[in-house]
This record gives structure tokens, sequence and C-alpha cells, in this order.
């Protein structure tokens, strides 16, 4: 395995550990819950990974209307 | 204490340039923007500087503690700017700046609409000159379109201040009432430098073709300014929340497919103005406390990010992502800054993002504005894959730049890194130490504490997780060498289309009346040319003997007139039939 592909797969592992890490927390302290609909344990995490996952599909899906190459303006 | 307004400091430094050469002139800048930071610590709140102008009372200094929040950050970074641009010869660029930031504390300081208006106007011709001053295509068709914009929006609130003057007979710049003359205009006017959505387009598509020290300068004032007026003439009015909310995921969206660093700043920049909004909106003291601080802390670690990415295009001369890739290696003191600054920018527990961003989504929950708070939660969210993209085309391994050389490219001079690391270390102090931010807020805090461990394990949660889900889905965000299409295209392209539709109807009709014009001239010249032989080809042929043609007597006339041989008869017979036809008139 190349000295690349060790450390990405370090940072993997680093950055699962840092989630897990938090929602360990979450036993710690709870956050504070504002939504009536937000009361169930990693709440927090479930709306980061879903609100993430939506704005890059709508990046990406407006992407391909809307990027144009870098000349689009020059003609 | 006293009364000097800080706009004499820029200024006086304006006056002075002429006396410094060199470097001395960088350190009297740094020197005069020091002392206005001073000037904004030493003025005592409640002071006012009045004048008359045509008849309407002007307040040229108005000080309170929202003034005063926003008179530092504005002072702060102006001496840090300095700072960042030591190196800077360019005189234009100095004046322009001068002008800029002297222009935003006279509008930050202005107790009435004219103040503020003149101050406005003044803001947005100096910042063009930034824009212009790096001397592309580019930038000058950026410039050019920033400043029609600018004065679009300028004379749309200026319409808006005539109406209110008019309407309400006062100038005073207080809270604007929604029901009050000229209102909505206004607040349109004041929104575009927000950049807010419509006719937003105008900040991404100029501060990346600013210069380098240009584009620091330029994120921190115009947007800022604009937020000052929202939250001291229309806290409260409610639809600031709505447009606030589109504005937080609008810039996200667009810096997430964004290709240019500067570019991914700058809608970084409209989706932060978006939070400040809703602060404004909301309008309780806790939400405009939230606004202010928000402001304060977005302008330092914007300054940073901005200072990073300038780093960048001086040492390298690029600013795309995809011609940056392995940028870490080569700069890593300029790489390290810059993840304070974006780490700030996503409001990590221990920088001053976080202390002044809590305040604002505090000030969401105790409205119960659910769906805001959501929505301010993804912006927060998405902001964490943008900054991702700014910083990730730094660190992606392989690095095609490793083909240059180390030797090439370096960290910035010592002189911008200074001041990379006192906006660092500015981010850090503010968020380990917040309680000297919230200590010149404009309302009391009441022992807030953003530090309660339950909020930094939500945040870290949220940052945590938006984080993985980024790097599972960063093959979907693979940088591509391309502009976006933006509310701009529709001037762009509009303004092109305007002009071939009057290139096509108007060049043609414009070509037949010159035809047409040319040919009657032409025709009528002829006619006069022609007259004096007709009119005496006529008297000529009462005297001639009949029979003779009417050709012969011509030419006998126009050979007559040419060599001035008229026969005395006709010459008589001429002046007594034009006395006849006078006396005929008289009679």
């Amino acid at each position: 395995m190349s000295h690349t592909n060790k450390n990405k797969q370090m940072l993997w592992v680093l950055l699962a550990a840092v989630c897990a890490a938090s929602l360990g927390l979450e036993f710690v302290a709870a956050p504070e819950v504002h939504f009536s609909f937000g009361h169930f344990f990693g709440f927090n995490a479930v709306l980061a990974a879903l609100a993430c996952a939506v704005l890059i599909l709508i990046a990406r899906g407006l992407g391909i209307i809307l990027k144009k190459p870098t000349d689009h303006y020059d003609d | 204490m006293t009364n000097i307004h800080p706009t004499f400091a820029y200024l006086a430094a304006a006056a002075l340039m002429p006396l410094f050469v060199g470097s001395w002139r960088n350190r009297m800048l740094i020197a005069v923007a020091g002392l206005a930071l001073l000037t904004v610590y030493m003025l005592p709140e409640g002071a006012s500087v009045g004048a008359s102008f045509l008849g309407y009372d002007l307040t040229l200094l108005r000080v309170d503690k929202l003034s005063k929040v926003f008179g530092y950050v504005f002072t702060l970074n102006s001496v840090i700017a300095f700072v960042y641009g030591y190196h800077l010869k360019d005189a234009r660029q100095q004046l322009a700046t001068l002008f800029y930031i002297g222009a935003s504390m006279g509008a930050v300081f202005a107790g009435d609409l004219i103040t503020l208006y003149i101050f406005w106007e003044v803001m947005a011709v100096a910042s063009t000159f930034l824009i212009l001053a790096r001397q592309t295509p580019q930038a000058y068709a950026a410039g050019f379109r920033y400043i029609l914009i600018h004065l679009f929006g300028g004379l749309v609130l200026l319409l808006g201040i005539i109406l209110f003057i008019k309407g309400t007979g006062t100038t005073a710049f207080t809270a604007i009432s929604p029901d009050a003359p000229g209102s909505w205009l206004m607040l349109i006017g004041v929104l575009i430098n927000a950049s807010a959505f419509p006719l937003g387009s105008w900040l991404p598509d100029s501060y990346p073709e600013a210069t380098v020290t240009g584009g620091v300068i330029l994120s921190a004032y115009t947007t800022k300014t604009a937020v000052y007026v929202l939250l001291r003439g229309f806290p409260g009015w409610e639809i600031l929340i709505a447009v606030g909310c589109f504005m937080a995921v609008y810039g996200v969206v667009y810096a997430l497919m964004e290709n240019d660093i500067r570019r991914i700043l700058a809608y970084s920049i409209t989706n932060q103005v978006g939070f400040m909004l809703i602060g404004a909106g909301i309008g309780t003291a806790v939400s405009v406390n939230g606004a202010a601080a928000h402001a304060f802390c977005h302008i330092i670690y914007k300054s940073l990010l901005w200072m990073s990415a300038g780093a960048v295009l001086a040492m390298t001369g690029k600013s795309k992502c995809t011609d940056l890739e392995g940028i870490r290696r080569f700069m890593p003191w300029t790489f390290a800054l810059g993840l304070i600054g974006a780490l700030s920018i996503l409001g990590f527990p221990g920088t001053n993002g976080f202390a002044s961003k809590t305040l604002i989504l505090q000030a969401v929950a105790h409205e119960h504005m659910s769906w805001v708070l959501i929505i301010l939660e993804a912006a927060v969210i998405g902001e964490v894959a943008a900054m991702g993209i700014f910083l990730l085309s730094g660190i992606k391994f392989p690095t095609p730049l490793g083909k240059v050389g180390k030797s090439v490219i370096t960290d910035p001079p010592r002189h911008m890194l200074l001041a990379m690391g006192a906006m660092a270390v500015l981010c850090i102090g503010l968020g380990s130490m917040p309680e000297i931010l919230y200590s010149i807020l404009p309302f009391d805090t009441e022992g807030f504490t953003p530090y309660k461990l339950g909020k930094v394990v939500g945040q870290f949660q949220l940052l945590a997780f938006s984080a993985l889900v980024f790097f599972i889905m960063l093959p979907l965000l693979k940088r591509t060498d391309t502009i976006s299409l933006e509310v701009d295209w529709f001037y762009r392209r509009g303004g092109r289309l305007f002009y071939r539709i009057m290139d096509r109807c108007l060049n043609p009709l414009n070509a037949a009346v010159d035809t047409g014009v040319a040919r009657s001239v032409g025709r009528f010249a002829g006619f006069c040319r022609d007259l004096p032989v007709r009119i005496m080809s006529m008297i000529v042929s009462i005297a001639s003997p009949a029979g003779e043609q009417s050709i012969v007597r011509r030419q006998y006339v126009t050979d007559a007139l040419k060599t001035g041989t008229f026969p005395v008869g006709g010459t008589i017979l001429a002046v007594t039939v034009g006395l006849g036809v006078m006396l005929a008139l008289v009679l």
C-alpha cells in the first residue's frame, strides 16, 4: 500500500472516530433541542448528514444546468 | 474623550499621501488607521455633531453602542489590512482604500439619511477603483457592472430617502416603519448593497476580480455597512428573515459549484450576511446583538480567508482550485492560517464564529422559529462542504504544482503572514474569550455564554457528520474549470441582446433617415442655387421677343449672372418689380 493510501485510510479512521466521539459525548451532555421532532439520540448527526447530502445533491443537479465554460461571456 | 469623527483620520491620510513615499507611506497608513481605531475608542456614547444643509438638519456624527461596534471592527480591519498591503506602492489603490473606508465610517456614524446617502455613494465610487486597479479586461468589465449596479441601488435609496423626508418631514436616521413613505425603496437600495438575492450577483462577479489587497478590503465594508443600516433602520422587518434564509442557502449552494477560491469566498459572504439579515429581521435585543457580533467576527475571519486566498494568488498568479492542488506543501503557513479562518466561519467551538453564530441561533430559538433554525443549521453544514472544497484544493494528492518546484512558490512575505497571524489570533482570542466581544454589543447579553457543554456537543456533531458526508460524497463535487450562471446572466446576456435588437432596429432606421435627409438637403441646395437664374429668367422673359426659346433665355441669364454683366434694362425691371412687391406688401 502506498504512503498516500495509508494516509487516506488513517484520515478516514480519524474522521469516523471523531464522529463516534461526538455521538458518545451526547451521553455526557445532550445537545439543546429546539424542534418538536428532534428529541431522539443523534438528532444533530442525522440532521448534519441529511442536510449535507441534500445540499451537495442540489449543487450537483444545478451544476448540470448552470455550469458553463469560463469563456461563456466572451463571445 | 473626544468628538473627532473617525472619517477625518482617513481623509487626513489621503491629504498626507503626497508627502510620504515608498514604505514610509505604508507606515503612515498603518499609523493613521491605528489612530482611527483610537478615535472610535475615545468617542463618548451619546456624542453628536450636527450641521445644516439646504435647510435640512444633518447629524454628521451620532455615537452609540451599535455604531461603535461597527466602528471598532472597521478600523481594526483597516489597520491589519494596511499591514497586509505593506508591499503596495500603487497610490491609486491606497487612495481608493482611504476614501472607501473613510466613507464607510461616515455612513456608520451618520445620524441622518442625507449624510448616510452621501457616504453611501462615495463608498460605491471608491470601491470600484479597487476592482479596476487589477487592470485586466475581466476586472474592467466587472468594475463597470459593479458601479452600474451600485449606482442603480444608490438611486433607489435616494428616491426612497426623498419620499421619506417629504412625507415625514424628518431627516433623522432611526428605525423606519414599513408604512413610512419611501421605506420599501430604501430597503431595496440597502439590500442591493447587502448582496441580497436577486440583486446580489454583483458580489461574486466583482470581488474575485479585484486586486490581492483590494479583495481583502472589499470583503469587509460594503455588505457590512448595509447590515448596519438594516440593524439601525429596519429591525423587526420580517421580510428580512425570509431574504436572509434564502441568502444563507443560496450562497452555500453556489459556493459548492465554484472553482475559483475567491469566488467560493465571495458566495460565502452572501451566505454569512444571510445570518445577519435574519438577526435584523427578528429585531429583538438578542438577535440584534447576534447580528452585530456576527458582522464583527465575520469581518475578521473573512478577511483572514481573503488574505490567505490573496496570498496564494500573489505567489502563484492562480486562484482556481483545479490549478492549486497541493499548494499546502509550498505555502504551509498560509494554509494553516487559512484553516483557522475556515474553522471560524464554520463556528468551530473555540473560534469567534462559534461565539457569534450561537447568539443568532439563540435568538431564533427564543422566537421558536423552528424552520428558520433548520435552514440556518443546514447553511452551517453546507458551509462545511464549501470550506472543505476551499481547503481540499490545497491538500489534494498528487500535487501537480510539485512540477513547478518549491523554490518558485513559497509562503508570502512576512508582513502578509503577520497580518494573517493577527487575524488568526483575533479569531481564536474572541472565540475563547467571547465576553470581550459581548461587552461592546448594543444590548446587555445578560451573562449569555456559548460554552454550555450541550451546545458544544451539538455543534461538534453537526460539524463532524457533515464532514463525514462531505468526504463520502466528494466524487460528486469534482471541480471543473467552469463558471456558474447567475442572475447577472440576465443583464450580461440581456444587455447584449438589447444592444443587438437596438443595432438591428435603430441602425437601419438611422441609415434610412441619413440617406433621406442627405437627398433632401442636396435637392434644396440645388433649388436655392438655381433660384436666381429661375427668377431672372422669369423677369427677362417679360421683355424678351416672342418666340425666343426658354433654353436660350436661361443660358443667357446664367452667363450674365456669372459674369455680372446683366443689361441695365433687365436690372431696372427687376428692381421695379421688387419695389412693386414691397409696396404691395406694405400697403
